[in-house]
C-alpha cells in the first residue's frame, strides 16, 4: 500500500533529478485543469498563488472569513533557512541533519533533504513579496537562534513572523484572485472528498453562512488544513483548527501516519481555571534569556521574589549542563512535568514553573552601563537599563503575558507550563505529497512528512511554504499531465450526489439528536482524557483505558449532544459539532498508535521505555518505521509500516547533557 | 494579582441574519472570574443559552491571541472595548466590576453588513487588497534575499505598518466609516520597501478607487481610527498615503 516514490540516486541529487524528469503540463492545457485547494494558511495560500500563476484554474477554500486569518498568522518566533548569512557554518546538510536528529530519527530522509534544499528560496521569495523581516543596521537580514541547533539560521519579524509570511502569501493569493486564476471560497468548510473511479474528482463543501452544500469539481484536491492539536481541547492552536478535512479523506482511504506524535511546547501560560478556552504560547526565543526554576522545597508557598537564590532549583541547567535552558521542546516539557508531579510546582494550581528574566535584566543592564563607560552606577539604574533591553527584544510577548495574567513579568518571573502545540502526525504522503488516496495531496502541518517524532522550532513555517511554493508546483504536474486526457466529471455524476447525501444525512442526524450536553462540554471531556492518558507521558494501562473511555464518549456524543439552531443559516455550534465528532474518532486512533509504539521517541514518551535517569529510550530495532493507519470501519484500523532507511545519517541516541 | 468574581448584565445585539431587523437583548451572567477573557465570558453566556434552549450569540473569533483579526465586538461604545491597543479576545474581565452593565454590538458600517448577531462581512477588505495590495512577483523569480540591503529604519517602519490585522476596528470607530487607516497601512508597508517601488503609483490609485466602490466613507482626519487600533497603526500612514496619491495622480496620465 505504501510506495514513498523516493527518487533513486544520491541524496543531494534526488530533487534535482526529479525536477528534471517529472512530467510537465503545457500552458494551454493548464487552463483546462482545475485544482481544489482546501485551506489557505501558509501551505494552502502559497500553493494557490503558485498554481494560479502557473495557469491552473484554482478554487481555494477556508472556513474563516478571509484567508488572512488562517492559524499560520499566529506563529511567533521565526522561520529557518540554510542561508549561512551569519557565516557560522550552516549548510543544507546541517539543516537536514538537525531536522532529522531533532525529529529523533523518525522522519523520511529524502523529504527532509528537499526541505533543507528549498529553504533558502523561501526567504528570497518572501523578501521579493515585501515581507519585512528584521534587519541589521547594514540593511541585511537578521537571524536569531532556536532550540536544538548550534547555528543562527532563524529569520524573523519581531514576534510576528507567521503573520508577516502569511500576509505575503495572502497578498500573492489575492493577486491571483484579481487576475481570475483563483476563486476564493471563504466561510466554506470542506466536508467530503468525491471519488470517481478510484481517484479524487472534487469535494463537497458547506457554505457556513447559508448552510447550503455545494459540489465542486477538481482534477486534484490539495488538503492544506493544518494540525489537529485541538483534539486535546486546550492547545495553542486557534479555536477553529480541526482535523475534519483530513479525517474525511482518511475515512475514504487516505492512510493517517504517526497520529500519536504530538508536540507539547514547554513555555505556555498555564491554565487559570475551568473557563479556559485555549492556551497561549510564550515563544521559544524567550529561553535564550529566561532561566527556568522551581523552589527546592516541595509545596513552597512563598512569593518567587522571596525565595533566595540558594533555595531555587534551576533544574534544566542542573540536568542538562551542555544545553541548559535551550534543550529541545520535548525534553524541557517532560522536565517541567516531572518537577510539578513531584510537588515542586508553583502558583495556585501548582501546575507551573518559573521562567525568570531577573538575571538577564541585570546582565543586560551591566552591559549597557559598561557600553557607556560608567562606573559606580546603582543597582536600580542597572535594572532599569536592563529592562529596556529586554523590552526591545520581547516587548510584545511580555505585554501579552501581562494582559492575560495581570502580572508584570519585568518584576515577577513568568509562570509557565507545557501545552499542546503542534502535531507531527498527519496524512501519510509520498515524496510527491500525494496521499494514499489517488489525486488527494496533503501539504503543511496536515501531513506527516518532515518532522519525525519532534519538530524543531521555526521549521513548520519553512515546511508549509516549501510544500506550497516549491514542491507542489512540480509534483502536481506529474499527476495532472495524465489528467488532460480525461473530460471533467459533471457535478451531476452519481458520485457527487452520493457524497452530498452522505454529508447531508450526517448533518441531519446530528441536529436530530437533541440531547442534553453541549458540544463544548463533550469536547472538554475528550480533551481531558487525551491530556491525562495520551499527553506528555503515556503507558499501556492508561492508553487502554483511554480507548475504552473514548469509545464510551463517542456513544454519548451521538446520543446526547445538544445542537441549537438549524441546518440552514449561520450555525457555528453545528460546525463545531462535526469537528468534535471527528476529533473523538481521531483521539481513539492516537491512543491506538501510542499504545502500539512501545518505545519513546521525540514527543512520544512511553513510561515503559526510559533510561535509568528518565530520558526517552528508542528501540530502533523494532520501531524504525512510519506507522500508517488505514481505516477499516468503526474503531478498526489496519497498520501499514513504511520502513525508514537512513542512507546518509546514522541514527544515535540523542544526548543534550 | 487579586482575583474576584462578578455578576454582569449584558446588553447584546441579536440579529438572525442580514435581512432581519435586529434588537438588543438583556442577559445576566454570574460568577464570572476576573481571570477570564471577554470571549470566555461569552462562552459562559453561550453555554447558558444552549442549556436554556436558546440560540447562542454568534461572534467571530479564532486565534484568541490578538493576531488573526477575527474578533470584532463593539463594547461599551468602543471597538474592542476599554483597553488601549487591544483586541476583544485579549480583553480580560478584570476590566469590569461586579454589577456592571456591558453593551455589546457588531461593527457598524455600510461596507460591513451584518451576517448574524455580532458577525459582519468584511470581505470588502480582501477586495481592497485585490485591487493592488501586493507586489507582482511570481514564485521562483526572486533574487537572493540579501541582494538588496534595506535601511533598517525603513524596514522597521514598513513592519510597523504591516502589523495591521485587518480587523476593521478603524472603520467601526470612524464616524464616516472610512477604511483609510487600513488602506494606508498597506500602502506604507509596500511603499517603504524597494520591492514595492515599481507599482507604488497604480497601487494607491486602484486601492482608493476600490475603497470608494465598497461604500466606505472619506477620511476627515478625526483620528478615532488611530485611537482605537489594536496594533497602534499610526495616522502618519494616512499622511503618507495622501502624499503617495498626490504624486501618483500627477504622473498617472502616462
Ligand atoms: C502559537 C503558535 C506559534 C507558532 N510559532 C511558530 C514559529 O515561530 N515557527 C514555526 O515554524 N512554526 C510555528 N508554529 C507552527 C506553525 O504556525 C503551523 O504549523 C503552520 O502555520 C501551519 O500552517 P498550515 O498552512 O499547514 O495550516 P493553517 O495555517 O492552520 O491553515 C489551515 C487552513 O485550513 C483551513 N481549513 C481547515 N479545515 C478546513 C475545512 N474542513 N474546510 C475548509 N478549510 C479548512 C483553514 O481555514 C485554514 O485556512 C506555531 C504554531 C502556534 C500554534
Ligand atoms: S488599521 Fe488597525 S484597526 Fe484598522 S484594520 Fe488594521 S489593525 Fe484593525
Ligand atoms: S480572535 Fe484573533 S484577534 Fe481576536
Amino acid at each position: 500500500m505504501l510506495d514513498a516514490k523516493i527518487p533513486a540516486g544520491p541524496m543531494d541529487d534526488k530533487w534535482t533529478d526529479y525536477k528534471g524528469h517529472c512530467k510537465l503540463v503545457n500552458p494551454a492545457n493548464k487552463r483546462k485543469l482545475e485544482v481544489i485547494i482546501v485551506g489557505t494558511g501558509l501551505a494552502g495560500a502559497s500553493a494557490a498563488a503558485s498554481l494560479g500563476e502557473m495557469g491552473y484554474k484554482v478554487k481555494a477554500f477556508c472556513f474563516q472569513d478571509s484567508p488572512r486569518r488562517a492559524h499560520s498568522i499566529a506563529a511567533q518566533g521565526g522561520i529557518n533557512a540554510a542561508k549561512n548569512y551569519q557565516n557560522d557554518g550552516d549548510s543544507v546538510f546541517r539543516l537536514f541533519y538537525d531536522t532529522i536528529k531533532g525529529g529523533d530519527y523518525r522522519a523520511r530522509e529524502a523529504n527532509v533533504h528537499r526541505l533543507a534544499e528549498v529553504s533558502a528560496n523561501i526567504i528570497d521569495q518572501c523578501v521579493a513579496q515585501g515581507v519585512p523581516f528584521a534587519r541589521e543596521y547594514g540593511g541585511l537580514l537578521s537571524n536569531r537562534s532556536f532550540g536544538g541547533t548550534q547555528v543562527q539560521r532563524t529569520f524573523y519579524a519581531a514576534g510576528q513572523t507567521g503573520q508577516q509570511l502569511l500576509i505575503g502569501a495572502y497578498q500573492a493569493l489575492e493577486r491571483q484572485v484579481a487576475l481570475g486564476n483563483v476563486t476564493m471560497y471563504s466561510r466554506h468548510e470542506m466536508l467530503e472528498v468525491v471519488m470517481v473511479d478510484g481517484k479524487a474528482q472534487g469535494i463537497i463543501a458547506r457554505d457556513l453562512i447559508t448552510g447550503t452544500l455545494e459540489r465542486h469539481f477538481g482534477n486534484a484536491v490539495l488538503l492544506c488544513t493544518g494540525g489537529y492539536g485541538n483534539v486535546f481541547y486546550l492547545s495553542t492552536n486557534a479555536m477553529g483548527s480541526n482535523v475534519t478535512a483530513a479525517w474525511k479523506a482518511h475515512k475514504q482511504g487516505a492512510a493517517f501516519a504517526n497520529p500519536c506524535y504530538t508536540q507539547i511546547h514547554p513555555t505556555c501560560i498555564p491554565v487559570s481555571g475551568d473557563h479556559q478556552s485555549k492556551l497561549t504560547l510564550m515563544s521559544e526565543s524567550l529561553r535564550n534569556d529566561g532561566r527556568i526554576w522551581v523552589p527546592k522545597k516541595q509545596g513552597d508557598t512563598r512569593k518567587a521574589t522571596d525565595i533566595p537564590e540558594e533555595e531555587r532549583d534551576y533544574y534544566l541547567e542542573r540536568r542538562y549542563p551542555a544545553f541548559g535552558n535551550l534543550v529541545p521542546r520535548d525534553v524541557a516539557s517532560r522536565a517541567a512535568k516531572e518537577r510539578c508531579d513531584e510537588g515542586y510546582g508553583v502558583g495556585t494550581s501548582k501546575q507551573a514553573v518559573y521562567l525568570d528574566f531577573a538575571a538577564a535584566i541585570e546582565r543586560y543592564g551591566k552591559i549597557e552601563v559598561s557600553k557607556e563607560g560608567r562606573t559606580g552606577v546603582g543597582k536600580d539604574e542597572i535594572i532599569a537599563l536592563g529592562k529596556e533591553v529586554v523590552k526591545e527584544k520581547y516587548g510584545n510577548l511580555f505585554d501579552m503575558y501581562e494582559k492575560i495574567t495581570g502580572e508584570n513579568p519585568y518584576e515577577l518571573p513568568m509562570r509557565i507550563y507545557p501545552a499542546v502545540h503542534y502535531t507531527m502526525g498527519g496524512l501519510w504522503v509520498d515524496y510527491e505529497l500525494q496521499t494514499t488516496l489517488k489525486g488527494v495531496y496533503c501539504l503543511g502541518e496536515a501531513n506527516f512528512s518532515d518532522h519525525g517524532a519532534n519538530r524543531l522550532g521555526a521549521s513548520a513555517l519553512m515546511q508549509g511554504l516549501a510544500d506550497g511554493y516549491f514542491v507542489i508546483p512540480y509534483t502536481i504536474g506529474n499527476y495532472l499531465a495524465d489528467e488532460i486526457y480525461n473530460k471533467p466529471v459533471s457535478t451531476d455524476h452519481p458520485a457527487f450526489a452520493a457524497a452530498e447525501k452522505e454529508v447531508n444525512d450526517r448533518l441531519v442526524t446530528l441536529m436530530n439528536i437533541k440531547g442534553k450536553q453541549s458540544v463544548e462540554s463533550l469536547h472538554k471531556r475528550l480533551g481531558k482524557i487525551m491530556w491525562e492518558k495520551c499527553g506528555m507521558a503515556r503507558n499501556a494501562k492508561g492508553l487502554t483505558e483511554a480507548i475504552a473511555e473514548i469509545q464510551a464518549l463517542k456513544k454519548e456524543f451521538w446520543s446526547d449532544v445538544k445542537i441549537p439552531g438549524t441546518i440552514e443559516g449561520f450555525n457555528p455550534e453545528l460546525d463545531k459539532a462535526g469537528r468534535v465528532a471527528d476529533f473523538i474518532e481521531l483521539g481513539e486512533l492516537m491512543c491506538k498508535d501510542a499504545l502500539d509504539r512501545n518505545e519513546s521517541c521525540g514527543g512520544h514518551f512511553r513510561e515503559e521505555s526510559q533510561t535509568e535517569d528518565g530520558e526517552a529510550m528508542r528501540h530502533d530495532d523494532q520501531y524504525m518505521y512510519v506507522a500508517a493507519w488505514e481505516y477499516a470501519g468503526e474503531s478498526n484500523w489496519n497498520l501499514h509500516k513504511e520502513e525508514l532507511k537512513y542512507e546518509v545519517i546514522k541514527p544515535s541516541q540523542r544526548n543534550y547533557k | 494579582m487579586e482575583h474576584y468574581n462578578m455578576n454582569l448584565n449584558l446588553k447584546v445585539w441579536r440579529q438572525q441574519n442580514g435581512k432581519s431587523k435586529g434588537e438588543f437583548k438583556m442577559y445576566r451572567v454570574e460568577d464570572i472570574s476576573s481571570e477570564m477573557s471577554f470571549l470566555e465570558m461569552f462562552d459562559v453566556l453561550n453555554e447558558k443559552l444552549i442549556q436554556d434552549g436558546e440560540e447562542p450569540v454568534a461572534f467571530d473569533h479564532d486565534c484568541r491571541e490578538g493576531i488573526c483579526g477575527a474578533c470584532s465586538m463593539y463594547i461599551n461604545g468602543k471597538p474592542h472595548g476599554p483597553w488601549q491597543a487591544n483586541t476583544t479576545c485579549q480583553l480580560h474581565m478584570r476590566a469590569f466590576k461586579d454589577g456592571d452593565t456591558v453593551v455589546v454590538e457588531p461593527w457598524r458600517a455600510n461596507a460591513f453588513p451584518v451576517i448574524k448577531d455580532l458577525v459582519v462581512d468584511r470581505t470588502a477588505f480582501d477586495r481592497i487588497i485585490q485591487a493592488g495590495g501586493y507586489i507582482s512577483v511570481n514564485t521562483g523569480n526572486a533574487v537572493d534575499g540579501n541582494a538588496l540591503p534595506i535601511n533598517k529604519d525603513k524596514a522597521d517602519a514598513s513592519f510597523a505598518a504591516a502589523m495591521c490585522i485587518g480587523c476593521g476596528a478603524c472603520v467601526a470607530a470612524c464616524k464616516n466609516s472610512s477604511a483609510m487607516l487600513f488602506l494606508s497601512a498597506k500602502v506604507s508597508h509596500l511603499a517603504l520597501l524597494p520591492q514595492g517601488e515599481p507599482e507604488r503609483h497604480s497601487r494607491v490609485i486602484n486601492m482608493l478607487a476600490q475603497m470608494d466602490k465598497e461604500g466606505f466613507g472619506a477620511c476627515t482626519n478625526t483620528g478615532a481610527c488611530e485611537a482605537t487600533c489594536p496594533k497602534e497603526i499610526s495616522l502618519t500612514n494616512i499622511a503618507m498615503l495622501n502624499k503617495e496619491y498626490l504624486t501618483a495622480s500627477l504622473v498617472a496620465d502616462k
